[in-house]
């Protein structure tokens, strides 16, 4: 029977403690823990409910530019955030983007972090799936696989992570606040999450009972305010996951790039930061060269993992839009489509 | 051709008063208040939960249930399996007719698709029922499943849709496309669909002795009380069945589907009360769904843009077991003049529920394809693809040449252009684009839906205190029928809409016909119509007959009914109110009935269609592939309009369900398993806010004295046709690239360029 204790501690300590006996999971605001629950997908012995924990809500901003989002900071409250928005535009673009209003509404920054992905057959238990069972199989290999991974995939797994926030929030530095049982420490977004390898199951950085307190962004982060944007292609104009997505960030001075930030979403098992493509922008004239031979850079590596070979070329030219977005600068006021090719489209409605 | 009057509207009746107002729906209050009542609403007391556990292959047997385990859970009462369940009296697979359905009741313990019913677990909660159902945890002996169009070798299905012949031509094709100057052949593919009705099928349900009380979303009373009366060997007025509201059908709830039969063996083998309603995964399976279709196109045309063949080869699949066979090439037969035209069908069977009747089911599938290629002929022709529909125009019903009962095409693509602006669009495509640099293109659709009428019967009262009452047992799935129905029946009986008590919706009022085939209106409108006129002439007939009354000697042809009151047509100052005709005759109500049934002799002298033209403006970026609707203007010609408000709901609910065919709609189906990997409404796409733009229905003035005595054709499914294919054309004529495989998703566009 899918019986599982429910905690509710007062504290962060408490909270670690009570989620460092094996079987437990945090429960934010489970939109997508209790889904994966009702389908069987994970079965925790022991929720540890953090969404009521003191002190884990707030943004707090420091005198360099940058600041700290509580981990149950919610998506939409963070996104219409004036001086967060003014500051990190495309994490706010990119928050705006995700899921629906009723979900961000909800979605806390923690959970954003660590949602599962969206494969198919992770979902469905009938499906073999290394990631659920380890060493069970993937059933998504040879399958349906246009939104699988072109990067970073193992035989062992071709999924995706789905979020759009940490896009952004890759590309520009972002660093992962966690407590655990042997105290504080922080991880870099870049190096929080795992590639699959043959170790699926893994998917972040995480020791049994670690909670994440926050995520800061630096101030050295928020000199890309003028030249940022984050890029969504999908399945319908809004309510859809990324099939690639873009985040990109310049620091432009004359016509010429100091400085660059490019990560790309729907891709690889992680938000996919490509340092490479970033240094080779650096110097150079913003423009359609420079941006495609940074989509180049960007791409090299990547193979299709199945029937999803144009997402290769599709993250090319969203690289390309992106950047050259970027170049033209951050617009005024939130697109009335956040993130969507049709971001400039007219029309006073904003809808997603 | 046969001898044939047009039936004229009684006398009496005096268009306009409520027909034709644009009323808001009369249940609206209800629904926004939460206060309707849909069938799982309900709780009667002692009910028991009933869950489905169902079958996670596609093709075998099940080999193993955890019976034990899931008996052993508290608050179990009963577990329903192939071993242990009611006797039925009738054979699941007994097919005694085309619209029977084989249905998966535990017969025994073979697995013929993905999601079947294996088991069903009854509980005091649904929680429990639930976890119960897990537990079973089945083995299962998994073979092969047939998967897809090419699953399995193909033979020529005995009909197709309901009861067409599966090929028919007239002319010789293979001449007209020799002779022609052009020539295209085209393939285009359509994917399966599942239906999603906001409302998933539910049942609530009791036994009283052998009576069986029933709540339950129907779109056919009648013919769901008497297939469920079949099964368990009652007459069928002992099962009541009450539907005022399904919260939509599509068809998918036509006739009783398996499931819900299951809730009724549940309640009889347990004694008590039960509810079912199927999770939304459940729907992917046992309840219906639109068929993948490979439709073959071969055109031809000489050298002025006049078609001189028209070939329409559709390939479909159906289930192991069953007959259904999407008619998608049968569109062909109406739309476009052509000296030959040839249609034929062939079909695969592979391990799926058996498909079933889904809005505009063959006309949405076969249209889609028709009217791509008729675009792609129009472009090896030089033409614009407006032109070359009217150059094309069919001034008879090309495969039969019988006249139109009424065709207002023209207009709907006269006044739908204009609307749209199509005058000034470029013939070649990837010309035009918006200040953002967004490629901008421009596609049209013809849309046709047959205008049938089944058979219905309503039953009319007036009253002494001047209020009527109508009765017909019709169903409101949504589309507006508690209102259109009532302005029908005030009309019919010379009343005010508030003052006449409409009722409706449950199987013990006189049978309405099925809520299907977009006949509805016309069905259930013209029994009402029928029964008004029927219970005025009764009244008139007391009143003309007696010598106290003004009317008295006037006949029954010489009055007229208005406001509750009759007249004298040859001197309105004399009359009287029902009322008082009522009181004098010593009559506290007096009662009429009608009935309405397709006039045989109208069917063979005339084709019967509603018409419409759809104009679509799409924008694709030009090198990520997004594309986004951004116009949406159709213009429908069907007969009279009894509520433009409703209709133009219907319009524009089917110009986006068009929408969701050309861009979204489709079950993504595992190559191996055969299993929908998609079942849920997060990851099968149909539109969003976001992505409807606007829309407009130009409502385009027709009479049609034929069709029935009312001219009422249907509205509720013609608006799929045509508008996917508008969008699909548009997408063309942007890119350039010419995309046959539907829906049409970037990755089909990027590749391409
Ligand atoms: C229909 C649908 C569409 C969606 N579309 C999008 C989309 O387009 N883009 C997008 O980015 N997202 C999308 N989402 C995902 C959504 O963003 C996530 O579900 C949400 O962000 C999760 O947040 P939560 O607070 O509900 O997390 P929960 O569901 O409560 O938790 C998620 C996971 O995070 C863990 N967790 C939560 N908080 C912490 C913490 N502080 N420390 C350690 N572990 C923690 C939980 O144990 C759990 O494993 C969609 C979701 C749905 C259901
Ligand atoms: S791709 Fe990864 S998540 Fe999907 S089935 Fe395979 S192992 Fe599981």
């Amino acid at each position: 029977m899918n019986r599982f204790d429910y905690i509710r501690p007062a504290t962060v300590s408490e909270a670690v403690a009570a989620a460092s006996v094996p079987g437990s999971a945090y429960l934010a605001a489970g939109t997508n823990l209790i889904d994966l629950m009702k389908g069987g997908v994970v079965r925790p012995e022991r929720l540890v409910d953090v969404s009521h924990l003191p002190g884990l809500d707030g943004i707090e901003h420091f005198p360099d530019g940058g600041l700290r989002i509580g981990a149950l900071v919610r998506n939409a409250d963070l996104a219409h955030d004036a001086d967060f928005a003014a500051r990190f535009p495309a994490v706010a673009e990119a928050l705006l983007s995700g899921a629906s209003p009723q979900l961000r509404n909800a979605a806390t920054v923690g959970g954003n972090l660590l949602q599962r992905t969206r494969c198919a057959y992770f979902y469905d238990v009938a499906s073999a799936c290394n990631k659920r069972t380890p060493g069970a199989g993937c059933d998504a290999r040879g399958g349906q696989t246009r939104l699988q991974a072109v990067l970073g995939w193992s035989e062992a797994c071709i999924a995706t992570h789905p979020s759009d926030f940490c896009v952004p929030l890759v590309a520009l530095d972002a660093i992962v606040e966690i407590e655990g049982r042997s105290g504080r420490r922080d991880v870099p977004l870049e190096s929080f999450y795992r590639l699959p390898g043959d170790t699926p199951e893994r998917e972040s950085v995480l020791e049994a009972g670690e909670l994440i307190l926050a995520v800061r962004l630096p101030g050295t982060a928020a000199a890309f305010a003028g030249h940022a944007r984050y890029l969504k292609v999908r399945d319908r104009t809004s309510y859809a996951f990324a099939i690639v997505s873009a985040a990109a960030a310049l620091q432009i001075e004359s016509g010429r790039i100091l400085q660059a930030r490019l990560a790309l979403g729907g891709v690889a098992l992680k938000p996919w930061r490509t340092r490479a493509a970033e240094d080779s922008m650096a110097g150079e004239i913003t423009g359609p060269d420079t941006f495609r031979r940074a989509a180049d850079i960007a791409l090299a590596d990547a193979q299709p993992s199945g029937d999803n070979a144009f997402k290769i070329e599709l993250a090319r030219r969203i690289v390309v839009r992106a950047l050259s977005q970027a170049a033209v600068g951050t617009p005024k006021r939130m697109p009335a489509l956040p993130a969507s090719p049709f971001a400039a489209v007219s029309g006073a409605i904003t809808y997603v | 051709m046969s001898e044939f009057t047009p039936p004229k509207a009684p006398a009496h009746i005096r268009q306009g008063s409520s027909i034709g107002q644009p009323l808001t729906r009369r249940d609206g209050f209800l629904k926004v208040t939460g206060a309707a009542r849909y069938a799982a609403d309900n709780h009667p007391a002692g009910m028991l939960y009933a869950v489905i556990a169902h079958s996670s292959i596609a093709c075998g047997r099940v080999s193993f249930l955890d019976v034990d385990a899931a008996r052993g859970h508290p608050g179990v009462v009963d577990i329903m399996t192939p071993q242990h369940k009611p006797e039925l009296a009738m054979d699941p697979d007994a097919k005694l007719h085309p619209f029977m359905f084989r249905m998966d009741l535990l017969q025994n313990d073979r697995v013929r698709y993905a999601t079947q019913p294996i088991a069903v677990v009854i509980a005091e909660t649904l929680e429990a029922a639930t976890e119960g159902a897990l537990l079973l945890a089945p083995r299962y002996e998994i073979e092969t499943a047939a998967v897809g169009l090419d699953g399995a070798e193909s033979f020529v299905p005995p009909g197709v849709g309901a009861g067409n012949p599966a090929a028919a031509s007239k002319g010789d094709v293979q001449a007209g496309l020799a002779g022609a100057s052009l020539r295209i052949e085209a393939t285009y593919e359509t994917p399966s669909q599942y239906h999603n009705a906001m409302e998933p099928h539910a049942i609530v349900v009791a036994w009283h002795g052998d009576t069986l009380s029933i709540d339950m979303p129907t779109q056919g009373l009648v013919m769901t009380q008497s297939r469920i009366a079949a099964m368990f060997g009652i007459p069928p007025e002992d099962v009541h069945i009450r539907s005022p509201f399904l919260g939509g059908g599509f068809g998918s709830k036509g006739l009783a589907a398996g499931p819900q039969i299951l809730g009724v063996m549940a309640a009889r083998m347990t004694g008590r009360p039960i509810k079912l309603v199927l999770r939304r995964e459940q729907m992917y399976g046992p309840v219906g769904h639109r068929a993948a279709t490979r439709q073959t196109l071969r055109l031809g045309a000489d050298g002025e843009g006049s078609l001189t063949a028209i070939d329409h080869h559709a390939k479909t699949t159906s289930s192991t077991f069953d007959d259904f066979f999407e008619p998608a090439a049968d569109v062909s037969h109406t739309m476009y003049a052509s000296p030959a035209i040839a249609t034929s069908h062939e079909a695969v069977r592979v391990n799926t529920g058996t498909p079933l009747f889904m809005r505009a089911p063959g006309e949405a599938t076969g249209s889609i394809a028709l009217e791509s290629a008729i675009d792609e002929m129009a472009q090896a022709c030089g033409m614009d693809p407006l032109a070359f529909r009217l150059k094309n125009y069919a001034e008879v019903e090309p495969i039969s040449g019988k006249p139109f009962s009424s065709k207002a095409l023209r207009q709907c693509y006269a006044q739908g252009a204009e609307r749209f602006g199509w005058a000034t669009r470029k013939l070649e495509p990837r010309q035009m684009r918006d200040e953002d640099g967004m490629l901008v293109g421009w596609g049209v659709g013809t849309a046709t839906f047959p205008a049938l009428m089944f058979q219905g019967q309503a039953r009319a009262v007036l009253r002494a205190d001047g209020s009527g009452v109508m009765e017909t047992g019709a169903h409101d799935m949504g589309q507006g029928a508690w209102t259109a129905l009532a302005q029908i029946a005030a009309d019919g009986l010379g009343l005010e809409i508030d003052q006449v008590e409409f009722r409706s919706g449950t199987s013990d009022l006189p049978d309405a016909g099925i809520a299907g085939g977009s006949a509805h209106t016309a069905t259930a409108g013209i029994a009402i119509h029928g029964a008004g006129a029927d219970v005025i002439a009764k009244l008139a007939d007391l009143a003309t007959g007696d010598e106290r009354s003004p009317l008295f000697g006037a006949g029954n042809t010489g009055v007229l009914a208005r406001a509750g009151r009759l007249f004298r047509r040859d001197d309105e100052s004399r009359s009287e109110t029902y009322g008082d005709i009522l009181v004098r005759a010593g009559l506290a109500e007096i009662e009429g009935r009608g009935s309405s049934a397709p006039d045989p002799a109208a069917l063979s002298a005339y084709a019967m269609h509603a018409h419409g033209a759809v104009f679509a403006e799409v924008k694709v970026d030009p090198d990520l592939g997004q594309i986004r609707v951004t116009r949406l203007i159709g213009a429908f010609a069907a007969g009279t309009i009894i509520n433009p408000h409703l209709v133009r709901s219907q319009y524009y609910g089917g110009m986006i369900w068009g929408m969701s065919f050309a861009l979204h709609e489709h079950a993504i189906i595992d190559p191996r398993s055969g299993r929908v990997m998609n079942p849920n409404l997060g990851e099968y796409h149909i539109p969003v806010n976001a992505d409807v733009p606007s829309i407009e229905a130009i409502l385009v003035e027709e009479r049609d004295p034929y069709v029935n005595a009312l001219g009422i054709k249907g509205v509720g499914e013609i608006g799929v046709t045509g508008s996917a294919g508008a969008i699909a054309n548009a997408v063309w004529h942007a890119t350039g690239v010419r995309v046959r495989h539907f829906p049409i998703t970037l990755d089909r566009l990027i590749e391409r360029r």
